[in-house]
């Protein structure tokens, strides 16, 4: 089935089959392979990336039901300077060994959007959705609080 | 992992998804949001051979006031319900849970009927309609149905919706200002209920329990003894009356009778019962 969908601002077009995961697509269809596949089961949050500027588990939507949507990847959260969240997290050390760090910051970028200025505890429940196997949650929580501190999160970049 | 192949379809209208499940026999499955049913297919649990997406159909996504009770369209989607202020005025238990379920990325696609339509006795939003008393609309080739939540789970996995009919919207009685209480048992983030309380206190009490059974279940015994006077301790100690649940990798089935007794009696306390 040919989708078509927007993807950090690019419309991109493809023949896919019905079974195609939408983090397939990102990764072997087009190239971005900074979307990361970590447990596969909906659990871990790896995969997250933003449709219409809502985070969503990439490993568990079909390509085919994203068609016609906007999609932000972790390549297309920055503009001409990083994300606030990016930011952040660069300046706080909000990682480890680095695997969960794009699904954290996706999943951080849409908290932000719907709470701009979360508790730390907020923080902590709106990352629910994310794990980080090496345990370093206190520099990541600490960095999305500081995101919020830094700049209004501009609502996180779609087709521009 | 990868789901096995399926033919594709894309329901424009409700009245086509009915035909195209119709079309579709006995393996044609629904595809609404996907977080109940995609997860499934990926470890190769469900291999529907047809998939009907009715994700697109705006028309069944919706709050609407209907007087004495709020109608949710099935389609929509958790953050939705849980956001929505009518919603969080007139059934707060229901905001409450919706907000409860899996994560952020799992609430940002995943849809009340969809969820409801799965019967996964663990999930939580069964247990709500349960002990609201909800109905659900089907709809069918024939036309439309109304089915009680008290006559909509018929065993594991499994509902009172025909092959070809679609649940297209949940009617929850308005509280009016009932307490209530949901209480949810886990022992790790974003997981599901080991056990799981849903109760009102509206004149008469709704309590309902999430993975006490292999279907989400009322807790009669509960109801029987709250309506003969029982204080919560005393109602409580009926909460696995008639059930056997479920041993797993989680909890043991004596585990979570044990549990039920502790949620129930918390539960009532909190809805004043």
């Amino acid at each position: 089935m040919r989708v078509s969908l927007t993807v950090n601002g690019k419309l991109r077009e493809s023949e896919v089959e019905p079974r195609l995961l939408l983090v397939h697509f990102l990764r072997d269809v087009l190239g971005l392979t900074g979307t990361n596949i970590g447990c596969d089961t909906s659990s871990c949050g790896a995969c997250t990336v933003l449709i219409g500027g809502d985070s969503v588990k990439s490993c568990t939507m079909l390509a085919v039901q994203a068609d016609g949507t906007e999609i932000t990847t972790i390549e297309g959260l920055a503009g001409e300077a990083l994300h606030p969240v990016q930011e952040a997290f660069r300046q706080n050390h909000g990682l480890q060994c680095g695997y969960c760090t794009p699904g954290m910051v996706m999943a951080a970028a849409s908290l932000l959007a719907e709470q701009p200025h979360p508790s730390e505890e907020e923080v902590r429940a709106g990352l629910e959705g994310n794990l980080c196997r090496c345990t370093g949650y206190h520099n990541i929580v600490k960095s999305v609080l500081a995101a919020a501190d830094m700049a209004p999160v501009p609502a996180p970049a779609v087709a521009s | 992992m990868i789901p096995s192949s399926f033919e594709y379809r894309r329901a424009s209208s409700l009245a086509e998804a009915i035909t195209m499940l119709g079309e579709g026999g006995d393996d044609a499955k629904l595809l609404a949001g996907g977080h109940s049913l995609l997860p499934l297919m990926k470890l190769r649990l469900a291999s529907p051979t047809v998939l009907v997406d009715i994700g697109r159909l705006r028309e069944l996504s919706y709050v609407r006031d209907g007087g004495d009770h709020l109608a949710v369209g099935a389609l929509t989607r958790h953050a939705d319900v849980h956001n929505s202020d009518v919603v969080g005025r007139e059934v707060p238990l229901l905001a409450h849970v919706a907000g409860q379920i899996g994560d952020p990325q799992v609430r940002h696609r995943g849809t009340i009927g969809g969820s409801i339509a799965h019967g996964d006795p663990a999930s939580d939003l069964p247990a709500v309609c349960l002990a609201l008393r909800a109905t659900l609309l089907l709809a069918g080739p024939s036309g439309e149905r109304q089915v009680p939540a008290i006559e909509f789970f018929t065993g594991f996995l499994e509902t009172a919706l025909a092959r070809d009919e679609v649940l297209t919207e949940i009617r929850f009685p308005k509280l009016g200002g009932a307490r209530w209480s949901f209480q949810k048992f886990n022992v790790r983030a974003q997981d599901w209920a080991i056990v799981g309380v849903a109760a009102v206190r509206n004149g008469s009490a709704g309590v309902a329990l999430v993975n006490m059974a292999d279907r989400p279940v009322l807790a009669t015994g509960v109801e029987a003894a709250l309506a003969a006077g029982a204080s919560p301790e005393e109602a409580a100690a009926h909460a696995s009356d008639g059930l056997e649940p479920p041993s797993d990798v989680r909890a043991s089935g004596e585990y979570r009778r044990h549990l039920a007794t502790v949620l129930v009696r918390r539960a009532l306390e909190e809805a004043g019962a």
